[in-house]
């Protein structure tokens, strides 16, 4: 990784990783996003920001096709990562959310030890020959998660008695054990205090360099800081989408001015 | 006066209070109620209950206490007859009551009752309609004047000390009545005593039912050894005395169907509720679950019927004599098989409906969790859901098993009479609640043995069912902090 030269690196960081054109979602009659395009770039991050309640958790969900699991919403158009259709019928998507791997809103570590939390992923998913190949995932992924240091000595200690941050980064290592090609985050720190939220936002930077990293916050200094891409949803339309810079310094929307002015909320 | 009069009479003096309370009341600032503390009607249930709630408080103790003092003082008269004392105070009472009928039909004057004798008095009560099982000694005739006197100054001094109180304290309400009166905080302080003796009803009625079961336990053990009711291995009841009361065989065929009807519920209720709170589409759960619940809801002698008219000979058919397999394990319909799977389908729907509660309060961010690594939906079940759901489902299985035990009906039905250690589940065997039904159905003298075996019995599955409750409370309550 560090002894890639500088024209290779360029050159992948604006390879496409995901490419969805005219997607639609509905849930019954909610027309929760509206023929939305976007292009992913891989090893980077890129942010969705926008009011509540404009659709980035519908959109981020379709994206490792986690809305299946709600009976009532309907997707169309096309989502190609690595230029295979994820609604394709030959996809499963059980497969398909190993290699794009969510972190959510509210710290979700399973009622289990931290160990059994990381090793889950790479168990069901057989990652493993034996015990030891499996201690090795779970150091590598707990020391991804920047967490290794806090919690090596209690590795069998019940994962729901860490603190709100602790448990989140141990929720990213979960995710990132089963090694995803793409993490999605939704809203990773909005449980969080200050503090956690610096270490996961650190996190979020190192990520980048083995994964496509697409994030929903709420909040557009976070956005600013670890986002390259940022895209603009409002009321389900895709508003803007570009150069994080840009997007906050000279917007071509008015919608997104007044939105990261504070105008609209 | 009869009680009934009392009542009558205490309630209309109350209902008079109320009016003329809320008339004073409003009388009191010339009909504008907003001088007044409370509403009117408040004044009208302030005094009503003042004049009511004492009245048949005293009454009703005095109902519960007459008869014991009446009983204390007819008592010592007839220790003498060489019988046993309570069918002795029987008659007495039985006697007294015919008397009593007979004057009221106007077959004796009151004078004439006074003045009795025990020749011939049998017949002459059997013209007025009481048939007295033996010819009257004097004693107990003399017993039983003793008996209507006291019962008679009772009644009097219970009707004047009633209605007087209603009537007193009626009055004192009405007097208070004045617009600072604060009728709306008294009212609020009676509902609150009703509302506590309410609950001092149900702990009191548990307490007295369990401290029963105590006494007559300790009675049986002072006429039958405790070691022989506990750790005897013959359970063979005879009434003319000599009995083996081992409990052992009676528990082993609790225990046994139990195990059988669990082996049946647990895990189709338990299968059940996976899929119904995982699976299912929002259609089906509303209607399967409701059909569910139904099932909760039919009378467990139904469940005994379909035990004996149609499982038992379906089972016979098979594992009986000239049965479908050959073998002939089972002499009868009725067997622990029987009255297991009967009971097991009884507890489907108990398992599966509590089961369904505690798996659908595992929160949702643990099912995607799961299911955003990439894990199917049985393997979150298997490897998320059950494991956090472990504890309630162990604890719901523990209520299952307290229900199994304690259930009578499919098993006077469906499991036969024989009390027997056997191993064979197509064998006829009892349970305790069978038994002790059986042990009191009889003509049994109920201070023998035989029949107060029937409390040890109640006091052992009581003991079984309470340790097992408690334990599946406790493992609930431990599981549900664990979300919270
Ligand atoms: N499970 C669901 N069922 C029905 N409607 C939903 C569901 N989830 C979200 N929606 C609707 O979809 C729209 C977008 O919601 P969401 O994607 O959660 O917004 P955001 O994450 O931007 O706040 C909202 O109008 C919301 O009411
Ligand atoms: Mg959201």
């Amino acid at each position: 990784m560090n002894d890639m030269r500088l024209g290779d690196r360029a050159k992948q960081m604006d390879d496409t990783k995901i490419r969805a054109r005219g997607v639609n979602v509905f849930y019954g009659d909610n027309h929760a996003i509206k023929d939305v395009d976007v292009d992913i770039a891989d090893r980077m991050v890129t942010a969705f920001i926008g009011p509540s309640g404009c659709g980035k958790s519908t959109f981020l969900r379709c994206l490792n096709r986690m809305n299946d699991t709600i009976s009532a919403c309907k997707i169309t158009g096309e989502i190609k990562i690595d230029d295979q259709n994820i609604y394709d019928s030959r996809v499963d998507p059980v497969q398909l959310r190993a290699k794009v791997g969510m972190v959510f809103q509210k710290p979700n570590p399973f009622p289990k030890s931290i160990y059994d939390n990381v090793a889950y992923g790479p168990r069901i998913h057989g990652l493993a020959k034996n015990r030891k190949e499996m201690d090795e995932i779970v150091e590598r992924a707990l020391r991804r998660g920047a967490i290794w240091n806090e919690v090596k000595d209690r590795l069998h200690a019940p994962a729901t008695g860490l603190s709100g941050g602790q448990q989140q980064r141990i929720c990213i290592a979960r995710a990132v054990a089963t090694e995803p090609e793409v993490l999605l985050m939704d809203e990773p720190c909005s449980a969080l205090d200050p503090i956690a939220t610096a270490q996961v936002e650190e996190l979020i930077d190192e990520l980048r360099q083995n994964f496509s990293v697409v994030i929903v916050t709420h909040s557009m200094q976070q956005a600013a800081r670890v986002s390259q891409r940022t895209a603009f949803f409002h009321l389900g339309d895709l508003v803007e989408y570009g150069e994080t810079g840009t997007i906050f310094t000279n917007p071509e929307d008015s919608r997104t001015e007044s939105y990261i002015s504070g105008r609209i909320g | 006066m009869s009680t009934f009069w009392i009542v009558l009479v205490v309630l209309a003096v109350a209902a008079l209070c109320f009016v003329l309370a809320r008339r004073r009341a409003l009388s009191a600032v010339d009909g504008d109620q907003r001088h007044l503390h409370s509403r009117p009607n408040y004044y009208g249930f302030s005094a009503a209950l003042w004049a009511a709630g004492p009245a048949l408080i005293v009454l009703a103790l005095w109902l519960a206490l007459q008869p014991l003092v009446v009983d204390r003082s007819v008592r010592p008269l007839v220790l003498e007859e060489d019988r046993n004392a309570a069918l002795v105070m029987s008659d007495v009472t039985r006697l007294a009551g015919g008397i009593d009928r007979a004057i009221a039909m106007g077959g004796l004057t009151a004078q004439e009752a006074r003045g009795l004798t025990a020749d011939g008095l049998r017949d002459r009560l059997s013209d007025f309609g009481t048939a007295l099982a033996s010819e009257v000694s004097p004693g107990v005739l003399e017993a039983a004047q003793r008996y209507r006197t006291i019962e008679g100054r009772g009644a009097l001094l219970r009707s004047i000390l009633t209605i007087g109180l209603a009537v007193g304290l009626g009055a004192f309400a009405l007097w208070r009545v004045a617009p600072g009166f604060r009728a709306r905080t008294s009212v609020e302080r009676a509902i609150l005593g009703a509302l506590i003796a309410a609950a001092c009803v149900a702990i009191g009625t548990t307490i007295g039912i369990v401290l029963s079961l105590i006494f007559n336990t300790i009675k049986f053990f002072g006429l039958y050894p405790a070691a022989d009711f506990l750790f005897g291995t013959t359970w063979a009841p005879s009434f003319g005395g000599g009995s083996s009361l081992g409990i052992l065989p009676l528990l082993w065929g609790t225990l046994y169907i139990s195990l059988i009807a669990l082996l049946v519920a647990v895990p189709i209720g338990l299968l059940a509720a996976i899929y119904l709170s995982e699976y299912a589409h929002r259609t089906v759960r509303a209607w399967a679950k409701p059909m569910l619940e139904v099932l909760a809801g039919i009378p467990t002698i139904v469940y005994g019927l379909f035990a004996l008219l149609t499982v038992g000979p379906l089972l016979m058919d098979v594992f009986g004599p000239g049965g479908a397999l050959g073998v002939r394990w089972m002499g009868g319909g009725t067997s622990v098989m029987t009255a297991g799977l009967v009971m097991g389908i009884m507890l489907i729907p108990f398992v599966s409906s509590l089961s369904d509660d505690i798996i659908n309060a595992v929160p949702q961010s643990m099912r995607d969790g799961s299911l955003g690594l990439g894990a199917t939906q049985s393997e979150t079940v298997k490897q998320v859901i059950l494991p956090a759901a472990l504890p309630g489902i162990v604890g719901a299985v523990l209520l299952a098993a307290s229900r199994a035990i304690g259930e009578t009906m499919i098993v006077v039905l469906g499991a036969g009479a024989a009390a027997r250690l056997d191993l064979n589940p197509f064998e006829a065997m009892t349970t305790v609640t069978a038994k002790i039904v059986s042990q009191l159905t009889g003509d049994a003298d109920f201070s023998s043995p035989e029949a107060l075996v029937a409390f040890a019995l109640g006091m052992t599955l009581f003991v079984i069912t309470l340790i097992l409750n408690v334990f599946a409370l406790w493992i609930v309550r431990r599981y549900r902090e664990q979300y919270e």
